[in-house]
């Protein structure tokens, strides 16, 4: 499992986030190659479901990034956000959920450096974690994809 | 008794009620079902005892999608109906001048779950209460229990067994049970390890067979559309597959988070007795400790998943 490469589901918001990742992009910033980029308009458009179906799907980690607080776009969305998963962080935890898997931050337009930084740190996460294999659908087993 | 019926019907003059929602004697011992009666003279068909499982405001949430909700309607509320009603009230579901809550004091009702388990596929056809001694008959067997042992577990760790928020209120107040702290069972959980966890809630949902009878008995499942029931986008499959089961469990706590009023009628609702309350419970703590919310207690108070805080606990964010 040493060359084990995670695949990461990360939900951008717009605004901040997104800008962010592009940020580091066009500062040729190196950051792993191991997300995958879905583009929302607010972190706070983001259903605990969506990440439950990636994590179901097989991914082995999520992330959702939104604009720090006082600085959303729709004002309040994510303030919402937050409480939504803090809560789902909560439930998949007492679950017994590795708690890598599923990652939140704050990233705005300007951060590209931190928006490496934190690709870096959980894509380390998760790469020490395994694969996933809670919550995994599976016709047999609830084997990963990966073995 | 004599005096829940003759109030009733004091109420339903006052009050000019068009519809009361309570509860009367079932067809199987230890089961009283839910009765809607439209006029006073009805009311005599009316009881309350520890048989009156139900949450009736689930009837209230069905009496709106009739297109019912502009008659005045009463309700016979225990402490968790009353929270359900307030918190419906709360989310526009109903106007508050439409409901007359009248509150009974409840001293926790029978788990038909804790029951079915205790009789073990036989049938009883009568039963005795004698203090805290529960005598049942069936053919040919008799088996006496003490009262806590069928009380539902929701009722064990109540908190507020009278109506916080009520128009009438009959009879004294009921203690509350305090048999077991409320999140006990929650903490001593907490402290095994993950995969020990997840492996109790893989053999728990690993039971279910998504009738889903935890969402329909429950008064806060008032979606015109079920995400389980949604084909575009179809989010989870329709069959058993344990993944699938077990995100509609998450899915459906994630949605009460801040709601539920622990009234235990999804577990009561369960055929194969699946734990369902243990993972809403410790959601209700970690929106009780984080976001200081109780849901149902007054008409005022934002719901916590509705609103927010600028200065909300952010420690889990990287």
């Amino acid at each position: 499992m040493k060359d084990f490469e995670p695949k990461i589901m990360t939900f951008l918001c717009n605004w901040c986030s997104y800008a962010g990742a592009d940020l580091a992009g066009v500062s040729r910033i190196q950051y792993p190659p191991n997300t995958r980029v879905i583009r929302v308009p607010c972190s706070g458009r983001v259903d605990p479901l969506f990440i439950l179906k990636c994590l179901q799907d097989g991914y082995d980690g999520v992330l959702v990034s939104g604009c720090h607080p006082g600085d959303c776009h729709y004002i309040s969305g994510n303030y919402v956000a937050r409480r939504k998963f803090a809560i789902l962080k909560t439930a998949l935890e007492f679950m017994g959920m590795e708690p890598g898997r599923v990652q939140f931050s704050w990233v705005s337009a300007g951060e590209g450096e931190k928006f490496s930084q934190v690709i870096s740190k959980v894509t380390e996460g998760v790469k020490i974690l395994g694969p996933a294999r809670k919550l995994v659908k599976s016709m047999d087993s609830l084997e990963s994809p990966h073995d | 008794m004599d005096k829940l019926v003759e109030k009733i019907k004091d109420i339903f003059a006052d009050e000019k009620l068009e519809l009361l929602i309570g509860y009367t004697k079932g067809t199987l011992p230890l089961r009283a079902t839910p009765i809607l009666i439209e006029s006073a003279d009805d009311a005599g068909k009316l009881i309350f005892d520890f048989t009156c499982q139900n949450n009736l405001a689930r009837y209230l949430v069905d009496e709106k999608k009739r297109g019912g909700d502009r008659r005045r309607v009463g309700i016979i509320a225990k402490g968790c109906d009353a929270r359900a009603v307030v918190q419906l009230v709360l989310e526009g579901q109903f106007e508050r001048e439409n409901v007359v809550i009248i509150g009974v004091p409840c001293r926790g009702v029978v788990d038909p779950g804790k029951l079915r388990k205790k009789l073990a596929g036989r049938e009883i056809v009568n039963f005795q209460v004698n203090g805290e001694k529960i005598t049942l008959f069936g053919n040919g067997f008799e088996l006496e229990l003490k009262r806590s042992e069928l009380l539902s577990d929701s009722c064990l760790a109540c908190r507020y067994p009278n109506a916080v928020q009520y128009n009438y209120f009959i009879g004294e107040p009921a203690e509350p049970l305090g048999v077991r702290d409320g999140y006990a069972s929650v903490d001593e959980f907490e402290q095994k390890s993950p995969d020990e966890r997840w492996a109790y809630f893989e053999k728990e949902y690993s039971k279910c067979i998504r009738c889903y009878a935890c969402r329909n008995a429950c008064p806060m499942c008032y979606c015109e559309e079920c995400f389980v029931d949604c084909s575009t986008p179809q989010w989870i499959g329709k069959g058993n597959d344990l993944s699938d089961t077990i995100i509609f469990h998450i899915v459906r706590v994630l949605h009460t988070a801040g709601r539920c009023v622990d009234c235990g009628a999804c577990a009561a609702a369960c055929p194969l007795n699946i734990d369902i309350r243990m993972l809403g419970k410790r959601v209700e703590k970690e929106v009780t400790e984080r976001f200081g919310f109780t849901a149902g207690l007054d008409f005022e108070t934002q719901p916590a998943m509705a609103a927010f805080n600028e200065n909300d606990k952010e420690e889990f964010i990287m």
